[in-house]
């Protein structure tokens, strides 16, 4: 079998395909996110031990917890593919990838102030968890600062791949380190994440809403992507001879 | 290979001797940051001891970050940086030359000024010489990894508060068992191995891999 790998590597074939799945990406992120929510909200116990309804801010937060994580891993493997071979698409898709990332990072953050507050008391804590998410946050500002500070496309593409490769190798020291500085003192405030302990509906509910969250994630990314190749490709043929590029004229 | 980078290295030594104010003033930046802590949080004996630790680690980073603009940015400026890149030494070598002639100049008189602040923070004889121990260890790590923030924004606008965006997060884990072991000696603890183990570790992994980070990033700011 002769698969063409790289055939939705350029973007004159991609941007089609990508707008093709926008509308199926969308309409799937919408009613996942809806079933899993709605689930979450009125198909789950009311009451767990000691807490009571604003539990259910989970839903969103730990969805939201694991895209900002897997986002990332996702901006790493593109910058990476764009290093190595040198194509433009994984460029555009690791520039497309780090709004994303973070706002779910942000959204992760507020979300779980909430929680802290009327679970805990607070609104925030340096608990490992959150210290490392608030880093996060910090890696995804400095990729876009970067990849924004560069006027040469080229330059940015490539200074900000490599700002994220770096960052790939220190986020997980950087989270061992907030984690147990003090090889006495491994408390967390934060639960250990464990699926056995929890409701079966709470984790169908969850597993749901995260699922939304990612059809949204490349809905949105896609989106993004279509907007980054019409910019740079512009003075290209078949950019030109797009009828949404023909008709604005 | 080895001519190469300490010809570059005395090289940068001989011009930052010709231009001391470079190097006083990194210097007296930490020293007036650790100053104004005492000025803002009050003056008590015991408040002071107990923010000594993350005052010293903070002071340093903001001092060698501030340092780390013109890590590159001269050789960059007059076209030097583009023929040590074009000679047929590993690009890395010489980058580990820039790097240690920077801390010689902005790390290590650091170090040797760190007793200074063991007596404006009343921390005590033996806590001063575990600070100096640790910002021996750990500031060289801090060159090493700035390193790769000064290359990748050379030659831009506003490049030293971007440098802080991209270079301060990746600091943490510096930060945290460098006033660690700082804050451990002070408690009493004789358990320091764990905590210098650690730093060592760091700057063994910078050593080895920011180097070669430095010189694909500045390969990239270059072309």
């Amino acid at each position: 079998m002769n698969i063409k790998w790289f055939k939705y590597a350029a973007p004159s074939t991609f941007y089609p395909l990508a707008g093709r799945m926008i509308p199926w990406l969308w309409v799937s992120a919408v009613l996942f996110i809806g079933i899993g929510l709605y689930w979450g909200f009125f198909r789950t116990p009311s009451i767990l031990t000691d807490q009571k309804e604003y539990y259910r801010i989970i839903f969103p937060h730990v969805a939201a917890a694991w895209m900002s994580m897997w986002l990332y891993i996702v901006l790493v493997g593109w910058a990476l593919v764009g290093l190595i071979f040198q194509t433009r698409i994984s460029f555009m898709m690791a520039e497309a990838v780090a709004p994303t990332g973070a706002i779910m990072t942000f959204i992760a953050l507020v979300t779980g102030a909430f929680w802290g507050k009327t679970s805990w008391g607070t609104w925030w804590d340096w608990d490992p968890r959150m210290t490392s998410e608030l880093i996060l946050l910090f890696v995804y500002i400095g990729y876009m600062a970067l990849q924004s500070a560069i006027d040469d496309r080229r330059r940015a593409d490539r200074a900000a791949a490599v700002l994220a490769l770096v960052g790939a190798v220190t986020v997980p020291i950087i989270f061992w380190s907030v984690n147990c500085p003090d090889p006495n003192q491994c408390t967390a405030l934060h639960q250990q994440s464990g699926m056995g302990k929890v409701d079966r509906n709470i984790v169908i509910a969850m597993l749901v809403t995260s699922l939304g969250f990612w059809l949204y994630s490349f809905a949105i990314i896609f989106q993004r992507v279509r907007n980054i190749i019409l910019e740079r490709e512009r003075n290209t043929r078949w950019v030109m001879a797009l009828p949404e590029v023909r008709g604005g004229k | 290979m080895w001519r190469g980078f300490t010809t570059l290295l005395k090289r940068d030594l001989v011009l930052a001797m010709r231009r001391r104010t470079d190097i006083l003033t990194t210097l007296f930046f930490f020293i007036i940051v650790v100053s104004l802590f005492p000025l803002g949080v009050g003056t008590e004996k015991e408040i002071l001891r107990k923010i000594a630790p993350g005052v010293v680690w903070i002071a340093a980073l903001l001092a060698s970050m501030l340092a780390l603009e013109r890590l590159f940015a001269d050789d960059h400026a007059d076209g030097s940086l583009e023929q040590m890149l074009l000679t047929p030494q590993p690009v890395a070598l010489l980058v580990l030359a820039k790097v240690t002639a920077h801390w010689l100049l902005t790390g290590l008189p650091l170090v040797l000024i760190a007793p200074l602040v063991g007596l404006q923070y009343h921390v005590g004889a033996g806590v001063t010489a575990v600070m100096m121990q640790t910002l021996l260890v750990g500031t060289p790590v801090l060159s090493l990894i700035g390193a790769i923030g000064a290359a990748l924004t050379l030659g831009l606008r506003g490049g030293g508060i971007l440098i802080s965006l991209l270079i301060l997060p990746l600091y943490i884990p510096v930060l945290v068992y460098g006033s660690g072991a700082v804050a451990e000696s002070m408690a009493g603890g004789g358990e320091l191995g764990a905590y210098f183990q650690l730093l060592f570790a760091f700057l063994i992994l910078a050593l080895v891999f920011a180097p070669w980070a430095t010189a694909a990033a500045l390969k990239i700011s270059t072309e």
